[in-house]
């Protein structure tokens, strides 16, 4: 099939569509309008609903009823936005209602800035509302993977009924590339759990109030088991050169693009070095990582911020090999400075 | 091979067209693609840049600071890139807007009064159309027959008489660069 | 012999949580035997808020959510924009509608969302102790306005019927009470036509129900009722504000 020329933002308004999302309750914030937009437009072209909200609470809590309906519903947001959608995530996640949430970065904390950013991968992967509960968070390095993670966020979405999050740098939305266009997707999973009238069975309770310390508990260990099932089954990862890496960059978004030309730049140069690429931020892909521990002697994790994915690089290294960071903020560093940044690192743990 | 322009000016000067028109005409030769605009906090000021990489393998990187080669609308926009331009690169100067010489020795510089021009052609909207039958006569990066076969298609929904000033436009820049550009 | 009391079908019969004479339970009882009188209970998705009528999805026997603090009517846009053929109610206190809420109802509101709206006005937060609501009036001593609500220290109660009724989305807005057994006659023909307005597809319906909560008012069931009419009905006028006939 011939490819189409898309934004980004675009790219993933339409995946959303080829999902069979119906439903989209935003609020306007940059660089995220254009999937609103985009979605303004296309919806009602396959008679769904586009719907403005008063604000990112207001919406993301329309997504809980659309969601608790049965329906394939999403928002967006970025930043700020994201940040008051957290309440009703964490209702929604307890709630067990599979919707998409995307998150096209910006830069913070506060009002931060509009610049390309992944700052917000704690906020996203450790929580970032109340209570103990994860998101699965998918990380898109390309405009075909904006539209091809929103096929896969609401199969996950809805497999797992669980909030599925799809975090971009904000650069990502907005550039173009050509996409092969999906084919609609007409799979459908049974909700016997949906909210959507009684007749002929009981009543259905959604419902995220535990009073019952027994009862809080279980809810909580039964939410557990399906992230472990979750993370048993669904950590994906790309990797890169990483069979006899003895520096392995971990970077993923867009930015992982950036330092495959850079690892690829810096082994003309006799460095031996290779890329882990998350896909999945959270299940975070630690075994694709801990494979590397029979030719790694080092690790760098590379990213658009102080230092967060480091963390869970760290955690899954376990003490067995240094890792480095590297980081910038607002700016997506060209080739040329992750390169520099691997021959720093390489020079550092003598692998030159 | 893989090739990354960047084109740079004032916004409203039809960079962003310029670069996405570029994009259009490598992805109908079949080419991979990537085109990454300016926005946001970059874009203050009113400067808009974009780059377009152009490759016949995978994209991995969309960005760069070292373009290969620029399509310079405006003097700041050179002040800004002149410097980035990895050596032996094409630097293309629209001179109405440009009143400096580049300092750089180590490029192919090739000048264009894009406002005469499109005064002269009676099309004052299309210096962008102009800038890029010139760059693409020069430079060959897309073919050229190709794109100008390709107009109706990459200005799809757009109505025949834009699509014909643009094609007029295209070829004044062609013929500009056919006459006035040598190769060095 | 003709049974004076029976339960609603619409109630699943479990027992109330409520304080001894608090409105609430009266309050469920009258959409359910609303919901029952239309037979609606199997296309009907309830609401709960954050209050105390969180527990509601325990006694109202049809498909229920419960919703975080304030955000019900945008839940219940969600629920009412997937499913356009199903009713959808929200059952609110003032602190859940009136302070957190404030920007979801207004907008439900103003976008005529199909949607109905039980708000539940006693004048203070019961769930959380008796502390101040933004319909807490004026002289009033709740827990977090000990020297009583001053004007000039916590602004004036808000109207809430008085508001949204002049809303173009609005299609039905009437304020009612439950101190008396005519007024409660009155208060179910309201929940009634709320239901009935949507059902019409005519927009948006609130009914503000004027209730008690002993408990935090720090007085018996007999002598709310009393305050409630000597105190709330002077400041919070019974009627319909906005009737928009089909
Ligand atoms: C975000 C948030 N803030 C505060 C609370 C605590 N809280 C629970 S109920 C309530 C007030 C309820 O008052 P009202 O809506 O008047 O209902 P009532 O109990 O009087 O029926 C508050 C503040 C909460 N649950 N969530
Ligand atoms: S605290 Fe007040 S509102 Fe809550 S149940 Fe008791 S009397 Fe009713
Ligand atoms: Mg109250």
């Amino acid at each position: 099939m011939a490819k189409v020329l898309m934004k980004g933002n675009e790219a993933l308004g339409e995946g959303a569509v080829i999902a069979g999302c119906r439903y989209f309750f935003g609020y306007p914030i940059t660089p995220q309008s254009e999937v609103a937009e985009y979605l303004a437009r296309r919806l009602p072209q396959v008679e769904g609903v586009f719907l403005q909200a008063e604000s990112e609470l207001a919406a993301i809590n329309m997504v809980y009823g659309g969601a608790a309906a049965g329906a394939r519903v999403m928002t967006g947001s970025s930043g700020p936005g994201i940040s008051l959608k957290q309440e009703g995530i964490s209702f929604i996640a307890e709630a067990e209602l599979p919707c998409v949430i995307a998150n096209i970065s910006r830069g913070g904390p506060g009002l931060g800035g509009i610049q390309p950013a992944q700052s917000d991968y704690f906020q996203a992967c450790k929580g970032g509302g109340h209570g103990d509960y994860h998101l699965m968070v998918l990380a898109p390095s390309s405009v075909q993977e904006m539209m091809d993670f929103a096929l896969l966020a609401f199969d996950l979405a809805d497999k797992y009924r669980t909030p599925v999050m799809i975090m971009s740098e904000g650069m990502l939305g907005q550039m173009m590339e050509p996409v092969e266009v999906r084919e609609p997707v007409t799979e459908q999973y049974a909700k016997p759990w949906a909210t959507n009238g009684c007749a002929g069975r009981k009543p259905n309770i959604v419902n995220t109030l535990h009073l019952g310390v027994e009862e809080l508990e279980e809810r909580n260990r039964h939410l557990f088991r399906k992230y472990a099932e979750i993370q048993a089954r669904e950590k994906r990862a790309e990797t890169m050169l990483t069979k006899d890496a003895e520096l392995v960059v971990v970077a993923f978004g867009l930015l992982s693009r950036v330092v495959k030309k850079a690892v690829i730049e810096a082994r003309k140069k006799g460095i031996k070095v290779g890329l882990v690429r998350p896909v999945t931020l959270w299940p975070f892909p630690d075994e694709h990582i801990r494979e590397c521990l029979e030719t790694a002697k080092m690790f760098l994790s590379i990213e658009i911020n102080m230092g967060q994915m480091i963390e869970d690089v760290r955690l899954a290294v376990n003490g067995q090999a240094p890792v480095e960071f590297y980081g910038r903020i607002g700016v997506v560093p060209s080739p040329r400075e992750v390169e520099e940044a691997i021959m720093a690192a390489a020079e550092k743990g003598g692998l030159v | 091979m893989e090739k990354q322009i960047l084109v740079a000016g004032f916004g409203g000067q039809g960079v962003l067209s310029t670069g996405l028109f570029l994009a259009y005409a490598a992805m109908a030769e079949g080419k991979n693609i990537s085109y990454v605009p300016s926005y946001g906090a970059e874009m203050r000021g009113g400067t808009a840049n974009c780059i377009v990489t152009i490759s016949d393998d995978e994209i991995s990187s969309p960005l760069t600071d070292t373009p290969m080669q620029a399509i310079i609308f405006n003097r700041p926009s050179l002040d800004r890139f002149e410097d980035s331009i990895q050596p032996g690169g094409v630097l293309v100067i629209n001179s109405s807007l440009v009143d400096r010489a580049p300092r750089r020795q180590d490029l192919e510089v090739m000048q264009l009064p894009l406002t005469e021009l499109a005064e002269e052609s009676g099309a004052p909207g299309s210096a962008n159309m102009i800038v890029l039958g010139a760059y693409i006569a020069h430079t060959g990066i897309v073919n050229i027959d190709y794109v100008l076969n390709s107009f109706a298609n990459i200005f799809k929904g757009k109505r025949s008489h834009t699509i014909e000033q643009n094609r007029k436009a295209f070829l004044v820049g062609v013929e500009y660069a056919r006459t006035r550009w040598h190769r060095s | 012999m003709k049974k004076v009391f029976v339960k609603p079908v619409s109630l699943t019969g479990k027992q109330w949580h409520y304080c001894p004479g608090c409105g609430h339970g009266i309050i469920h009882r009258l959409v359910a035997e609303c919901m029952d009188e239309l037979d609606i209970r199997e296309k009907t998705i309830g609401i709960c808020p954050v209050g105390c009528g969180v527990l509601a999805y325990e006694y109202f026997n049809c498909d229920m959510l419960e919703a975080a603090h304030g955000r019900a009517p945008a839940v219940g846009t969600g629920l009412k924009r997937v499913l356009k053929d199903r009713i959808i109610f929200t059952y609110q206190g003032d602190g859940d509608l009136a302070s957190i809420g404030m920007a979801e109802i207004v907008h439900a509101a103003s976008r005529g969302e199909k949607i109905s709206v039980f708000f539940i006005n006693n004048t203070v937060y019961g769930m959380t102790g008796g502390q101040m609501a933004p319909t807490t009036l004026l002289g009033q001593v709740t827990t977090t306005s000990p020297y009583g609500r001053d004007k000039d220290r916590e602004g004036y109660p808000i109207r809430i019927a008085e508001m949204l009724a002049p809303f173009e989305g609005t299609a039905y807005v009437s304020r009612v009470a439950i101190n008396t057994p005519a007024n409660v006659a009155r208060a179910k023909k309201a929940v009634k036509k709320a239901f009935e307005t949507q059902m019409q597809g005519l927009g948006f319906s609130l009914v503000e129900i004027l209730s008690t909560c002993p408990t935090n008012w720090g007085m018996g069931p007999v002598e709310a009722m009393k305050w409630l009419e000597s105190n709330m009905i002077p400041y919070y006028p019974l009627g319909d504000l906005k009737v928009k006939e089909g």
